[in-house]
């Protein structure tokens, strides 16, 4: 075989093989097992946001048809722990206790107050009706810079404060320094509003029990099996070698299934407590309020610059809302975000403060993107506002400003070591595939004539740090785990070929990707391939996936683990080939002595030579599988420049987007139309972010967007059709060369759509509007604008 | 969410349908395509303790022609509305209004009928028989009565239909010869609207001789726009139609929810009351 006749799959846009399953829905929800026996639990949640619980019996569920038990929070307390929280960013942060269903305060609407167990899920929802509580109101605590008054209202009185940590960073030189010779000063306040992740699947769990072994599998809709079952030994006690967590098919997560739920470790703690199998399935409005949410922030950010637009400096002050509770990564969100603020840019001093506040709102954590759009958008924002105190054109003042890539290598003013970039190769091809002169001309034209629609062009670059993570940073930001990933090959004798993985697909296609690169390697067809995952017995060792890192991090272990396998059968080969190892050659998964062609041994072959054992070489251990960890040396940096077009109908408000063209570099690609699927469906949720979506509370701090009718996630009727592209320049530092596609698009598109609508509504006064920006919003917007008022966004 | 228990009769006839409707009381719900009952029953915030399922009742469907009317059958789903060709003949504000509403799902199950008798001021198709003069049949224990569409929509969720009769055709006059538009403002694609305006305008040597504005959302009921209606009459250009448009609101009371502000549904009602008759008169 010669090497023009082997196609790699590393590069092709292979139809996945998740698809059959995923499509036709022939697959293992979570709420799809059935177990003999199993009983179905129900929450009654609080319907306030902050109260004392003065009485509750649940008893009267227990006369309800159908019902086998009925827990309060008293009654569970024992044998369940405090929920964990694995990122305490301080020393002195502050860790309130978060019991899975409370015991005697509720501190938002939706905090678990009892448990039902029955035998349907029918039965169990009626009987929620049965529990009496009675409850003591006490003030909601909703807005972040009021809750850090000294006489406030407390969610959790016995901590004194609602300040959960402050979090400094300063690097370079003082601010202070640079903002007395700055001759240009911005200062803009910005507001994250909180979102509603919206998996497709909802959360579900089921747990079976052995109770003569003591052995319990837990089923649950989540991205990490593997942390969960770490977790759930601490929150139950139950000793983790008698754990077995399975991720089935897992339908979307966005960072929301990033997480140890109180309802998993209830679930494990009923089915312990009585013996039997047990499932818990969401609804999407109780998900609304039970799953954690994301964003959320007021972000106050400052940059120093010279007339020509350098960039000197950059001031950012945050107040993130923590919500009622600590969850597995809440502290750590805005953290994430910290060091991303100086962007693709250069500049001499960075100075960072976050302040976590405790609201009474549901838990705030990782959502797509996590710290780093938030980041992005603050940056890239006030980046037009620089330019429009300079006069200068966007695209422009980024450019006298971003890192060159002859610079890479290139420390950032934050302290990350960007490995390679080419920025303004990606810029100048988002420019041509936008056509952006001639939109500027026709903007310029609508605006002469006073068009009450008018243009607006947003551009947003962005880099965020992906393949999280090295594990000695992470212990450096005071993170409880490593970042390291885990995978190992199984060649079976028959030749086919099995891939663990560590990592934990919930749509990212790992299955076809892991597939394309043991292929590769290992010169084996892909269909000969199958990727084994999410379930500790199967793939016992892993950090489970969020953070762009599965293919960085757990697809580098794949490509690694079968080199090893690679040169294990080399060595049985050439003992069968009669030849010494270094004179065999490896192509298309045959090994061949050089020379001497007609000696061959295919690695499949050699698999079940393997096998049977019969002719090994002396003292070789009979297996040519293995296993390879990779700890990542560093975060990969995906960048790319984004650029929106949008009318705004000035009468209505209405923002209509008209085009979309974004140039990602994601580093070497392996599937091609994954990335593409990878980039739509971050942009749009980007683009929800900047039009649509938002948790809206009232007064009492309920959740008013509290259905899907209210919380408007947009669909494909909704979005323009993306024009999407790439550069591609391969990370340093991985062998693959990838850097993660996950979150890109999510990152750069809420700036790139929220600069093109304040671009448009400029001429008219108009300098911010805040997100989401609705029709009313933007007409508000306009409206005072031209009264000549204070632009009140 | 999981809806509370409830009883479920599937009849197959109106007769045995109104008789099960008259033993519940004001316990029973009707069934006419779900799309908005199966939610107040999963969100527990409806407690029928029937549902009585007219959904295989074959005479419920389908439209046909009586005189200067159409006759539609309470239980023509929005999307065989969509397709019929006489309502596309003879009411084409009711076929193009109705290709608006929610989403294609809702459109094969959701019913002409279902979404009339829910009342649901929200809902595009309420201000929209309005603006037809559309009658709408029921049939109840004492047989057949027809309810003009101006008395029909009572309060917010409530109709002129007694708990123990069942709506079972609208009867639509034909409008040919009107220009008409359903001017629909949403922010997503299957969302309600914030507010609609449904215009329908019959004009003569290119001047407005009446004019018909149903406004979707500006009130706990679909509402006509009566001030407009008659500002329109005698408008010739798009200067006088934008002028007649300012009184869209007038006597409304929207409501202020996630959406919008009153203040905004006012001024939407009259910037979409005014593009509704330029679009429909082909004057804009």
């Amino acid at each position: 075989m010669t090497d023009q006749a082997v196609e790699r799959e590393v590069g092709r846009s292979r139809l996945r093989k998740e698809d059959a399953r995923l499509i036709t829905g022939q697959t293992n929800w979570t709420d799809n097992i059935q177990v003999a026996g199993l009983l179905h639990l129900a929450i009654l949640r609080s319907p306030m946001a902050h109260a004392r619980i003065e009485r509750i019996d649940v008893s009267p569920a227990l006369e309800r048809p159908g019902v086998v038990a009925a827990f309060s929070g008293a009654d569970l307390a024992e044998g369940l722990g405090s929920l964990p929280c694995a990122w305490p960013v301080t020393e002195d942060i502050v860790l309130p206790d978060h019991p899975p269903v409370a015991v005697d305060e509720v501190r938002y609407a939706g905090d678990p107050v009892a448990v039902v167990v029955a035998r349907d899920r029918y039965a169990a929802a009626d009987a929620l009706e049965a529990i009496e509580v009675d409850y003591d109101p006490l003030p909601p605590v909703l807005d972040l810079e009021a809750a850090l008054a000294e006489d406030a209202p407390l969610v959790h009185a016995d901590k004194g404060t609602n300040r959960c940590y402050t979090w400094p960073l300063a690097t370079g030189e003082s601010f202070e320094s640079v903002r007395q010779r700055a001759e240009v000063i911005v200062k803009r306040r910005y507001h994250q509003q909180r979102l509603i992740p919206n998996a497709m699947e909802p959360r579900a769990v089921v747990v079976t029990p052995l109770a003569a072994s003591g052995e319990y599998t837990v089923y649950s809709s989540t991205q990490i099996p593997h942390i969960l079952r770490i977790m759930l030994s601490v929150v139950t006690g139950v000793p983790e070698h008698k754990l077995r967590v399975i991720a089935p098919d897992v339908g979307g997560g966005f960072g929301s299934k990033l997480q140890v739920y109180g309802e998993e470790a209830l679930a494990l703690a009923v089915a312990r407590r009585i013996g039997r199998p047990v499932k818990w399935t969401e609804s999407r409005s109780e998900g609304y309020l039970a799953t954690h949410h994301g964003r959320g922030m007021i972000q106050d950010v400052e940059v120093a610059a010279t007339r020509e637009g350098r960039l000197l400096g950059l001031k950012v002050d945050l107040i993130a809302d923590m919500g009622a509770y600590l969850m597995l990564v809440t502290p750590g969100i805005p953290i994430l975000g910290a060091f991303m603020y100086p962007a693709i840019y250069k500049m001499d001093a960075y100075d960072f403060t976050c302040t976590g506040v405790f609201t009474t709102r549901t838990p705030t954590d990782a959502y797509r993107g996590a710290g780093r759009p938030e980041a992005t958008f603050a940056i890239e924002r006030i980046m037009d506002e620089l330019a429009v105190e300079l006069g200068l054109d966007p695209v422009e003042v980024r450019r006298r400003n971003w890192i060159r890539h002859e610079e890479f290598p290139y420390t950032s003013v934050a302290g990350l070591t960007y490995d390679t970039g080419n920025y303004e190769a990606a810029t100048e091809k988002a420019l041509a595939l936008f056509g952006y002169d001639d939109l500027r001309a026709e903007q310029h034209k609508r605006n002469e004539r006073g068009d009450p629609v008018r243009l607006g062009i947003g551009v947003s670059t962005y880099t965020e740090m992906c393949g999280l993570a090295p594990s000695r940073v992470l212990r450096d930001l005071r993170y409880a785990a490593g970042g390291w990933e885990a995978a190992s090959i199984r060649m079976l004798p028959t030749g086919k070929v099995e891939v663990v993985t560590g990592t934990s697909p919930h749509g990212q296609s790992h299955v076809t990707c892991w597939s394309q690169i043991a292929a590769d390697v290992l010169g084996v067809p892909f269909e000969d391939v199958e990727v084994l995952h999410g379930d500790t017995k199967a793939a016992p060792q892993g950090m489970d996936t969020y953070g762009s890192r599965s293919l960085v991090v757990g697809g580098s272990a794949v490509h690694r683990a079968a080199e090893k396998v690679v040169e294990k059968a080399r060595k049985v080969a050439a003992h069968l080939l009669e030849a010494s190892a270094q004179d065999l050659e490896f192509t298309g998964g045959v090994f061949s002595v050089k020379g001497s062609p007609e000696a061959r041994k295919s690695i499949q072959e050699v698999a079940f030579e393997t096998f049977s054992s019969h002719d090994l070489p002396d003292g070789m251990e009979p297996t040519i599988n293995a296993e390879h960890l990779v700890d990542p040396e560093n975060f990969s940096y995906p960048h790319g420049t984004h650029l929106c077009a949008v009318e705004v109908d000035t009468e209505t408000g209405r923002t209509s987007i008209r085009s979309y063209v974004c140039v990602d570099d994601v580093g070497r690609v392996v599937n091609p139309m994954i990335v593409e699927g990878q980039v739509h469906g971050g942009l749009a949720q980007g683009i929800a972010q900047a039009l649509y979506e938002e948790a809206v509370y009232d007064d009492e701090g309920n959740l008013v967007s509290g259905t899907m009718a209210d919380y408007l996630v947009p669909s494909a009727a909704d979005l323009p059709d993306f024009v999407t592209d790439r550069t591609e320049t391969p990370a340093a530092s991985n062998p693959l060369g990838v850097k993660g596609v996950g979150e890109a698009g999510t990152i750069a598109s809420t700036p790139a759509v929220v600069n093109a609508v304040v671009d448009a509504l400029r001429p008219l006064g108009v300098h911010d509007v805040r997100m989401p920006c609705t029709p009313e919003r933007v007409w508000r917007a306009v409206r005072s604008a031209t009264a000549g008022e204070e632009a009140s966004p | 969410m999981i809806p509370p228990a409830f009883d479920y009769a599937r009849p197959e006839s109106v007769e045995e349908a109104v008789r099960a409707l008259a033993q519940a009381g004001e316990e029973a719900k009707v069934l006419a395509g779900g799309q908005s009952l199966l939610p107040l029953l999963r969100l527990r915030l409806a407690f029928p303790e029937l549902v009585v399922d007219v959904g295989r009742i074959p005479q419920l469907r389908g439209v046909r022609e009586d005189g200067d009317s159409l006759v539609i059958g309470a239980m023509t789903t929005h999307h065989d509305v969509i397709r019929d060709p006489l309502v596309r003949r003879h009411a084409g504000l009711l076929a193009q209004a109705t290709a608006t509403v929610a989403d294609p799902a809702v459109r094969h199950r959701g019913t002409l009928g279902g979404s009339l008798a829910h009342a649901d001021p929200a809902g595009d198709l309420p201000a929209v028989v309005l603006a037809l003069d559309a009658e709408l049949v029921a049939a109840g224990p004492a047989g057949r009565r027809t309810i003009p569409a101006r008395e029909f929509f009572l309060d917010y969720l409530q109709s002129a239909l007694s708990p123990d009769e069942l709506l079972v055709e609208v009867r639509v006059p034909k409008t040919d010869g009107w220009s008409f538009h359903y001017e629909k403002f949403h922010r997503v694609a299957q969302a309600w609207a914030i507010v609609g305006v449904a215009a329908l305008v019959r004009r003569e040597n290119g001047q407005i001789v009446e004019a018909r504005v149903g406004l979707t959302n500006m009130g706990a009921t679909p509402l006509r726009a009566a001030a407009a209606e008659q500002a329109l009459t005698g408008a010739g250009d798009p200067q006088a139609v934008a002028r007649a448009a300012e009184a869209a609101a007038e006597g409304t009371r929207p409501a202020q929810d996630v959406s919008a502000s009153p203040e905004y549904r006012g001024h939407l009602a009259r910037v979409l009351t005014r593009r509704a008759v330029l679009t429909a008169t082909g004057m804009g």
